[in-house]
């Protein structure tokens, strides 16, 4: 991976804000950051290939189509653990997955288009894994603070 | 709800934005679709909150910031609306929410996720979330992430 510069941060910090919906956004964005649009893009799309970035592009929001964000967890035991996330990891609706150290060790997200999706996909994965799936939807969001300050 | 136009362009964007000068056009291009029309929908969308913004998702682990703990505070239910105001505002926490207990097993209800260089920086940043929950917090605990298993983001399926 290419060490990350100081333009690059300014790159990265910004590009975690909203691009512009104007015919060429990354000529606005290049000017804010006083550099050329050319060299934004290469920046970008080295930060993309070194995985820096992990994703460049719109953010959706599952509730606001109709549909429903969920955090679900399973307490799954060692020796079954690999076998449980192939069983889990191929369900579509199953957005992020991270092993945490607890004993409820595996964590997900599942995303569905209506909000019946994250019942049926539960069930689905209770059925398929022999475990439970303990669902933890949102009763209130404080705040989204998802930048990173690079 | 979206219609058959705005899932049209949400599987063509859940990839990600085409990293050059005119990506809209792009897009609406590979759509068969006006450029100005694909800018009106994407407008609408933003409007609506089914697009919450256009940008960049950071890898953390990248960054440096390669320790990630889920904070849980067990926090009485008449305080979690003003406490988790304050949680969610500080710089280090990335999201903050309130989620169901599910008794007996499981006692937390207000979830704040803390990244950091490494496990002590995230343990310096949870002592500023346990101040500042003082006597309203009657539990805690920290679930650090050891192996991100999977990570893609939402996929529409292709029939709507």
């Amino acid at each position: 991976m290419t060490p990350m510069d100081s333009t690059d941060r300014a790159i990265l910090n910004r590009m975690q804000e909203d691009l512009p919906l104007t015919a060429h956004p990354f000529a606005v964005v290049a000017d804010e950051l006083g550099i050329s649009e050319s060299d934004l893009l290469a920046r970008l799309e080295r930060m993309k290939t070194d995985r820096v970035v992990t994703r460049f592009g719109p953010f959706f929001d599952a509730a606001a189509m109709g549909g429903a964000f969920c955090l679900c967890a399973m307490a799954v035991p060692e020796g079954d653990f690999e076998t449980v996330l192939t069983k889990v990891n191929a369900h579509p609706e199953v957005a992020h997955n991270y092993e945490r150290t607890h004993r409820l060790n595996m964590w997900f997200v599942l995303a569905t288009e209506t909000p019946d999706g994250i019942a049926a996909a539960a069930e689905a994965i209770e059925g398929e894994t022999g475990f439970k799936v303990w669902q933890f939807p949102k009763l209130q969001e404080f705040f989204i603070g998802f930048r990173v300050a690079a | 709800m979206i219609n058959a136009t705005d899932r049209k362009i949400i599987q063509a964007l859940q990839g990600g934005l085409p990293l050059v000068p005119a990506p809209y056009a792009a897009v609406a291009s590979e759509l068969g679709m006006d450029e100005d029309l694909l800018m009106y929908h994407l407008a609408e969308m933003k409007a609506r909150g089914v697009i919450r913004r256009i940008a960049a998702a950071p890898n953390h682990y990248k960054l440096g910031m390669t320790s990630n703990g889920m904070t849980v505070w067990d926090v009485a239910d008449n305080r979690v609306a003003e406490l988790g105001a304050l949680v969610g505002a500080l710089p280090f926490v990335t999201h903050c929410y309130e989620r169901p207990r599910a008794l007996p097993d499981w006692r937390y209800n207000l979830f704040a996720m803390v990244h950091g260089a490494d496990r002590d920086e995230v343990e310096d940043k949870r002592a500023e979330i346990t101040a500042i929950l003082g006597d309203a917090c009657r539990a805690k605990d920290i679930l650090y992430s050891t192996r991100i298993l999977k990570k893609t983001g939402l996929r529409l399926k292709a029939k709507g």
